[in-house]
């Protein structure tokens, strides 16, 4: 039955990941002291776009859009499906690729500063996903997430480090300030829309549900941290989830330079020492 | 009610003004009138929005940046001409160099008097533009059919 929890995904995922969008605008829309839209609003949003005209600029830049949702569904059916965690990170940085290069072919310099800055920032969080799947490995003695949820210990006891680098680079992955410097999930930047600017329509909404699949991805990812224990698992997931609403409430953009520093010292500084640890204990 | 209607992202362009409507458009978004409620997103992407808010007046200056807003924005979109200036020019309109309200560049919908407008006022512009953009949509379809 090793599919089902990859068919699950497919299927469920969106819902999850659009309620999530939305309960992430109703909980920043109560914390900023106003009412907010309804908890449905992504959906909306993407039912919204899927009946507006698509504008491109050149016809293949949306071809790159549907391989970066492919990809992404890719990534999580992998991953829910048990598959090799090593498999399921070259296919988020493909995914991700897919992204960027979408972003470079419709060459407006708005979209091309946000490629610019989604590469940066795949660069930043790698090290510390990498980390993260070299620490699962050298507790768990597996790559395949199969074996590593049955793992009968708590992961992250032996992995405190590894989790606060992962946890560190969510706020990347969530497009979320102060990190949120390729597009940002709030429509007013200095950007205008970054990568995502000259994408309308369709497509738009195509990227917006690449990005619940992804949502719903990275939480089981912090689940997994936690897999001996599936009530604390999810309970961990979604307090990650609004400890990143209350960091982007918070906090403001900073600079990539910032950025990569920043998480690639946490990379290697807590989860390096972490794995250090690990190999000194044997 | 259509999907369009729950979701109107905006887009606000500031003409010839004296800012005025520009700080009351900001305030409609703010908390105490907060139309976020309605599903309303200021963006900042003619791409990625539905109702063009104009205040001001159209200058030389300005046409062609209007014009290219519009024209950038994907069918189906609504306009709103926000406060007397935008509607004919208002205090602005015999400035040598005014051209008048905002129809003089892009079909408006909805004009928006006040000088500067209220935001009940503006809130109600945003709720007949929704409808207006379902109807529009749907002539759109049977266009296309
Ligand atoms: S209508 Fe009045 S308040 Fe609004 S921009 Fe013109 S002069 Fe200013």
């Amino acid at each position: 039955m090793w599919w089902l929890g990859g068919l699950l995904f497919i299927v469920l995922a969106p819902f999850v990941g659009g309620l999530l969008s939305g309960i992430d605008r109703k909980i920043t829309a109560r914390m900023q002291g106003r009412i907010g839209p309804p908890v449905w609003q992504a959906f909306y949003d993407v039912a919204k776009l899927l009946q507006k005209e698509n504008l491109v600029v050149r016809p293949t830049q949306k071809m790159y859009m549907d391989f970066f949702l492919v990809f992404t569904i890719f990534t999580g059916v992998l991953f829910f499906s048990g598959g090799d965690l090593l498999l399921v990170i070259f296919a988020l940085t493909m995914a991700g690729v897919f992204f960027v290069l979408g972003g470079y072919k419709a060459s407006s310099p708005y979209s091309f500063i946000g490629a610019q800055r989604e590469t940066l920032q795949m660069m930043s969080y790698e090290p510390a996903v990498l980390i993260a799947a070299v620490g699962i490995y050298m507790v768990t003695r597996s790559f395949q997430v199969a074996q590593i949820v049955h793992h009968p210990t708590l992961i992250i006891k032996d992995l405190p480090g590894v989790f606060f680098a992962f946890f560190f680079i969510l706020t990347i992955k969530f497009r979320k300030s102060p990190f949120d410097l390729s597009t940002s999930h709030h429509a007013h930047q200095e950007l205008v829309k970054g990568i995502t600017t000259e994408f309308s329509g369709r497509t738009l909404a195509k990227i917006e549900i690449a990005h619940w699949y992804e949502y719903v991805f990275i939480l089981g990812f912090v689940y997994l941290f936690f897999a001996s224990n599936p009530v604390l698992g999810v309970a961990m997931a979604l307090l990650a989830f609004f400890c990143e609403l209350v960091i982007d409430n918070i906090s403001a953009r900073v600079r990539w330079q910032w950025l990569l520093a920043a998480s690639w010292g946490v990379a290697f500084v807590a989860g390096g020492a972490n794995i250090l640890y690990l190999m000194l204990k044997g | 009610m259509g999907a369009l209607s729950k979701s109107p992202w905006i887009i606000h362009y500031d003409g010839s003004s004296c800012n005025g409507c520009d700080i009351e458009v900001l305030a409609a978004l703010m908390p105490r009138f907060d139309l976020e409620r309605f599903g309303v997103i200021n963006t900042g992407n003619p791409k990625h929005a539905d109702i063009l808010l104009l205040t001001g007046s159209i200058n030389e200056q300005n046409k062609s940046v209007v014009k290219n807003i519009y024209d950038q924005m994907p069918h189906p979109k609504v306009v709103v001409a926000v406060g007397i200036c935008a509607t004919s020019g208002g205090i602005f309109r015999e400035c040598y160099n005014v051209q008048g309200g905002a129809d003089k560049v892009v079909p408006v919908d909805f004009y928006v008097p006040g000088c500067a407008v209220r935001p009940e006022a503006l809130i109600d512009a945003a709720v007949a533009a929704v409808a207006l953009l379902d109807k529009k949509r749907d002539a759109m379809k049977a266009g296309k059919a």
